[in-house]
């Protein structure tokens, strides 16, 4: 069996609540001299370096606020890659494959994992380059599939529910003010007129009380 | 293969229509019922299922693509390819079917829907209708449906405001429906702050605002059968999702409950139905894979073919059963008349919050002026207009966030981008409607000669693109979008493109329609108005497959209606004297 990585996140910021969501990890979390060693299930740690450089070009820390990294989202794309989604288990895959109009979508053989691959390969040295230059590679792929995948992923792993492995914190949800999955908004839906009406946000573990498993984790 | 021993009757598809059927018949009847459901029960999964990324972006609830999908073609000369990932309609799997992941919104069809080849022809004469349009009647009537979609709407609990009770014109409801035998079993539903607005402003231009008509109770309710539900709390998890307090309409908590106190009832769930089988001219039993995969064969003396749109038709084509369509002569009826709906939405922009997480599938505001056949004088080509609406559906952090206003930023990535969708967040909404979609003669399904599912048998082809008459709709609809966000104080923000071509990547509505469509002859559907098989009285082929063309308006309401007019044809006609009804 490979040997597992492992990719080192600054904790500040996420320390505590990253710890949180790798709850159920049989790895334990190794928290010292200010950041966090977290076992990867897909990526090489090269690999995560890469995409995480990527994603906090897509979704930077700024004076608007947090970005992808401190949310933890380079962790949720992991996952989903390791997961199911990763390699299709969703996605009518027969063949043959054919080029097609663009009205039929995505028609490419290739599964999430492939495509992030070829993707990360294609940036090289993107993690050690300065962020114009890493803003001037990216822009010049924009329109790929694998950019696209990846600007798609870094939102999800922003603002999905924790328990997928980003928003860590729920620094998502703070950010746009959304107070999660709460059970019911029965008395404030007709009274909370043009106003924001805002929570300390929960998780969907928070408001069931009891833990709760993406997809990804489930056995299939 | 297992040969299992004859019951009375076996439904392929475990859904609103097949368990409206089921519990009809294990009601009415001391007839044995088993129900076919490929997928397996949800309802535990609820509770702790309000999980965006999961049922709404992985599509939880719908069937695995993987396993099966239809392949799609813009016309009889271009090819198609296989439809790989959801888009433009998610059929749902497990017990409830898409009845589970519903919006819950509850419209009626408009008397005239179901004679509306002749319809049409009086109000426009027949050289104004686009060539190869195929539209046609219905075999029954509205006056006929009347007291069925008044017990559909019991069953579920439906909140509204009548707008024509018995002929008389209310205001505050839809004045342009057709007439009411009774008003809404519940009153509708709270408004959010948006469509309040949106209420105001149409009020303001001279329509006529009502509110959605929604299955997602209002207050807490009791039906006839003696289920009763909780009022929805507006929690925002409703579309593509169940509904986890049992407030939303659905199978599992409105039919089932009434059929698992049946003993001549038995649902069995993982069964992948396959084939009908049948012998001269005669429906003998469904062949399908079991849980542990399989094969099995159930004997029935009634086959009910009851599963979503799509693998209704296949089914059928898969076990030759009827003549295929040929658009090329117009003969044979399999397959024929397939349509979607008119999907057109317009984004808009305000300066206020509009808190979109909260809400209920079917809260909203609509105005009917250029809806069926109202308001479309000035607008030279179209036929039949769409609903017009404004909803408080309930919007997750990730599908919410991003949209701006164009030209805000130079990308949709990056700091600058990332600083506009902060600030415009929840400040934004559609105006949304959905139009009659017309069918024609060369839109039609018939199986791939290239692709298969799991199995291997072959997918089945949808043939279709919008043409000129949609495109007509679309910008008639867009037009008064337009007005109104102007109205409304709001700023818009970029056309919609939707009805260039019909595209499968992105989201019309699981409103698929026809295949297996119902009417007056034999040489023009597979089923007679009681949704029975003209060729083989004792198969029952049942749900939106049997509708000729589709109104606007969301579809199960009607397809309750006419299963429960289709139910008491098989229970009261058929089990007295079997054969054919017509």
């Amino acid at each position: 069996m490979k040997r597992r990585e492992f990719m080192t996140l600054p904790a500040s910021g996420l320390g505590g609540v990253l710890l949180y969501t790798l709850a159920g990890e049989p790895f334990r979390v190794q928290a010292q001299e200010g950041t966090v060693r977290v076992p990867l299930r897909f990526f090489t740690a090269a690999e995560a370096r890469v995409v995480t450089a990527a994603c906090e070009r897509i979704f930077p820390k700024d004076e608007s606020g947090p970005g992808a990294t401190e949310a933890g989202v380079v962790i949720y794309i992991d996952r989903q890659l390791a997961g199911p989604y990763g390699r299709d288990k969703y996605r009518y895959t027969q063949a043959p494959f054919v080029e097609s109009v663009p009205e039929h979508g995505f028609q490419g053989k290739e599964n999430p994992r492939e495509i992030y691959r070829a993707g990360i390969k294609q940036l090289g040295d993107f993690a050690d380059l300065k962020p114009d230059e890493q803003d001037q590679r990216l822009r010049a792929i924009e329109t790929s599939r694998f950019f696209r995948m990846l600007r798609q992923h870094t939102l999800e792993g922003m603002f999905s529910d924790p328990m997928h492995g980003g928003n860590a914190g729920l620094i998502g949800w703070q950010l746009i003010g959304y107070p999660g999955p709460l059970m019911s908004f029965r008395d404030q839906i007709d009274k909370v007129h043009g106003q924001p009406w805002t929570r300390k946000p929960v998780s969907l573990a928070q408001v069931t009380g009891r833990p709760v498993k993406g997809w990804e984790d489930e056995k299939d | 293969m297992r040969q299992l021993k004859p019951v009375n009757v076996v439904i392929a598809g475990g859904g609103w229509v097949g368990l409206t059927m089921a519990k009809e018949i294990a009601s009415r009847t001391s007839l044995s019922v088993v129900v076919l459901e490929r997928g397996h029960s949800w309802k535990e999964q609820y509770a702790t299922g309000m999980d965006e990324l999961d049922f709404a972006f992985r599509y939880r609830m719908m069937q695995n693509i993987a396993e099966e999908t239809s392949t799609h073609r813009h016309s009889l000369k271009s090819s198609a390819a296989p439809i790989r990932q959801y888009g433009s309609f998610n059929p749902g799997t497990g017990v409830g079917g898409a009845g589970e992941h519903w919006a819950a919104i509850s419209y009626r069809y408009p008397p005239e829907q179901f004679t509306l080849a002749a319809f049409l022809q009086n109000r426009f004469g027949k050289a104004r209708l686009p060539e190869g349009l195929a539209v046609q009647d219905w075999g029954v009537t509205y006056d006929q449906l009347e007291p069925y979609y008044w017990s559909a709407e019991q069953l579920m609990g439906v909140g509204g405001k009548a707008g024509n009770l018995n002929g008389k014109k209310i205001d505050g409801g839809n004045v342009f429906e057709g007439p009411r035998s009774h008003e809404y079993p519940l009153p509708p539903h709270k408004q959010t702050y948006l469509t309040t607005e949106f209420e105001k402003a149409v009020r303001g231009l001279g329509y006529h605002p009502y509110p959605i008509p929604a299955a997602t109770l209002s207050r807490t309710y009791t039906n006839p059968d003696g289920v009763t539900r909780p009022a929805c709390a507006y929690c925002g998890y409703c579309t593509r999702f169940g509904c986890m307090i049992g407030a939303k309409a659905q199978p599992s908590n409105t039919l089932l409950p009434v059929l698992q106190k049946k003993k001549n009832f038995e649902l069995r769930t993982g069964c992948w139905v396959r084939r009908v089988i049948h012998r001269d001219g005669k429906a003998e039993a469904l062949s399908y894979i079991d849980a542990v995969g399989q094969e099995t064969v159930q004997p029935a003396d009634i086959v009910i073919v009851a599963s979503w749109t799509l693998n209704n038709s296949r089914l059928l084509y898969l076990s030759k059963i009827g003549e295929p369509y040929d658009p090329a002569t117009g003969k044979g009826t399999l397959g024929r008349n397939l349509t979607h709906q008119v999907g057109v939405q317009t984004r808009m922009f305000t300066d206020k919050t509009l808190n979109g997480f909260m809400g209920a599938g079917a809260l909203g505001m609509g105005i009917g002026d250029y809806d069926w056949n109202q308001g479309i004088e000035a607008f030279p080509g179209v036929l039949r207009g769409g609903n017009i609406r404004a909803m408080g559906s309930g919007e997750g952090p990730i599908s919410s966030f991003g949209a701006i206003p164009q030209g805000t930023a130079k990308s949709d990535w990056g700091s600058q981008w990332k600083k506009a969708a902060l600030a415009w967040h929840d400040k934004t909404t559609n105006i949304v409607s959905e139009a009659d979609h017309l069918s024609y003669r060369d839109h039609y399904l018939d199986l791939d000669p290239t692709y298969a599912d799991k199995f291997g048998d072959p997918l089945q082809r949808m043939t279709l693109d919008w043409t000129d008459h949609e495109r007509a709709q679309g910008a008639m609809l867009a037009q008064i979008h337009n007005q109104i966000a102007k109205a409304m104080d709001m700023r818009t923000g970029g056309a919609t493109r939707w009805l260039d071509k019909y595209t499968v990547t992105n989201y019309q509505s699981t409103h698929v329609n026809g295949g297996a469509i119902m009417g007056t002859s034999p040489d023009t559907s597979v089923v007679n108005p009681w949704m029975q098989h003209w060729q083989m009285p004792n198969l029952w082929v049942m749900g939106a497959s049997a509708f000729p063309q589709n109104s606007s308006g969301n579809p199960t309401l009607t397809i309750l209606a006419v299963t429960l007019r289709g139910a008491d044809g098989l229970i009261d006609k058929y089990l007295k004297r079997p054969g054919a009804l017509l």
